[in-house]
């Protein structure tokens, strides 16, 4: 395929002596979409955390772009080019939608005012909120809110994209917009990492799915080869249970 | 009782008052600017940093504010060879020990914030002192209202320690009238009435100030 966006070697994580990562090799090409699944505590959000190094690993690489997290000298250079979408979406609740969308271009990216403004303008109406631009976050739904914090990822114009759990604190009925906006997103070629328990998502959309269990990668393959040709017992078990 | 007295002295302790709320004001506008970089010092990740912040806290939170404002006008002229000024001296002994105080009030308030509100700074390539500046410090303000004013309240009565180092504000006043008329009981009744009046002003203003912050 073409090249590596991001590159994940032998990767540990350890919170006291509960080792979490077991030694984890991962690749995500450019425009790929990639999306991890595994039962709770399998470590799967834990991997999703490391490559923006909210995370620090305990052992092991992690590459954004060519760029090493582990050695770069300004974390923050390299953070900035990976977006992050929150399960529980983290929106900045004293600012409306158009100031959480302009902060990070402007004090981290040094875009001038109205460029910023113009940018978090478009990225707005392309998550379908071009009207709640001056809203506070605490007047949206959380499956608005959500998709203004997929605006805010956009507005700096990363090289990937991840998201933990985007749709797990969303009411039924909102989990849908929030997939259809990633569904574009990946369409348009945006690079993803998405840890989801959306099969559905997973298996439409996602161009290779992994399945993370006890720490390790255990399988990972097309959706069609995961969903119906699952080689592990632990993935069918698993897979048995949640669709 | 004698109420001619009292009255005639409200001007004199009224004066002494205005002395009072000066020095809570600066002790406690002090006290903000050392107690939130303090607070914030606690939290940051840069060890020496933290551990100064903690050994000023424990130091100021485990001494009586009486024995520093000993420390200070007494014991640190010897240290640097010349006199303290009185009101220099009562303004530093209020600001540090304010400062401790604060610098909780800070923490707790920022502590108080999701952690996730952290995570979304930082994962936008923004710093922690960005981060902290912009998204965390706006959000912990509001909360930390109301302890400030509790605060601004207990420096106001507190500050009445620095009449023994001869500083004339309003119980100094009064002891100093006292000195003069033998008149205790109408003295003392007069000057607790005034803080209580200014005490339970603070607390009013504070109360507008929450719901203020409230609406947004």
């Amino acid at each position: 395929m073409t090249k590596e966006m991001i590159k994940i070697r032998n990767l540990h994580k350890s919170f006291g002596d509960l080792e979490v990562l077991k030694g984890v090799n991962m690749s995500i090409a450019e425009k790929e979409v990639v999306v991890i699944i595994g039962p709770s505590g399998s470590g799967k959000s834990t991997l999703l955390r490391c490559m923006n190094y909210l995370e620090e690993p305990t052992e092991g690489t992690v590459e954004i772009d060519g760029v090493s997290l582990t050695t770069a000298k300004n974390i923050n250079e390299v953070r900035r080019e990976v977006g992050m979408v929150f399960q529980r979406f983290n929106l900045f609740p004293h600012m409306t939608v158009l100031e959480n969308l302009m902060l990070a271009p402007m004090k981290v990216r040094g875009i001038k005012k109205a460029d910023a403004e113009a940018t978090a303008l478009t990225y707005l109406k392309k998550v379908g909120l071009a009207d709640k631009a001056h809203v506070y976050p605490e007047k949206l739904s959380g499956g608005q809110q959500q998709r203004v914090a997929i605006a805010r990822a956009l507005c700096m114009k990363p090289k990937a994209l991840l998201f933990d759990e985007p749709t797990s604190a969303l009411d039924p009925e909102m989990v849908g917009e929030v997939l259809n906006v990633m569904k574009t997103l990946a369409e348009e070629g945006m690079t993803m990492a998405v840890v989801t328990h959306e099969m559905g998502f997973a298996r439409e959309v996602g161009d290779r799915v992994v399945f993370v269990d006890n720490g390790i990668i255990l399988e990972e393959g097309t959706p069609e080869e995961i969903f119906s040709h699952a080689k592990e017992e632990r993935t069918r078990s698993f897979l048995s249970k949640i669709l | 009782m004698n109420f001619e007295l009292m009255t005639d002295s409200i001007p004199l302790l009224l004066a002494g008052a205005g002395i009072t709320v000066e020095i809570t004001a600066m002790s406690v506008g002090i006290g903000m600017l050392i107690g939130s970089m303090v607070g914030v010092a606690r939290l940051c990740t840069v060890k020496p940093l933290r551990y100064l912040a903690n050994v000023y806290v424990d130091f100021i939170r485990g001494t009586p504010l009486l024995v520093q404002i000993f420390l200070v006008y007494f014991a640190l002229p010897g240290l640097i060879g010349t006199r303290v000024d009185p009101f220099l001296a009562a303004i530093a002994a209020c600001s540090i020990n304010s400062g401790a105080y604060v610098a909780e009030i800070f923490r707790a308030g920022i502590q108080s914030i999701d952690k996730g509100q952290m995570e979304a700074g930082r994962s936008l390539g923004m710093s922690w002192a960005q981060t902290m500046r912009y998204i965390i410090m706006p959000q912990a303000f509001k909360r930390i209202i109301p302890p400030l004013g509790n605060e601004f309240i207990a420096m106001l009565k507190d500050s009445s320690l620095v009449s023994v180092i001869g500083f004339e504000e309003l119980t100094r006043r009064g002891q100093l009238i006292i000195a003069r008329t033998y008149a205790s009981l109408e003295i003392w009744l007069a000057v607790a009435v005034i803080y209580l009046v200014m005490t339970f002003c603070v607390a009013r203003l504070v109360g507008v100030l929450e719901r203020k912050f409230d609406t947004k």
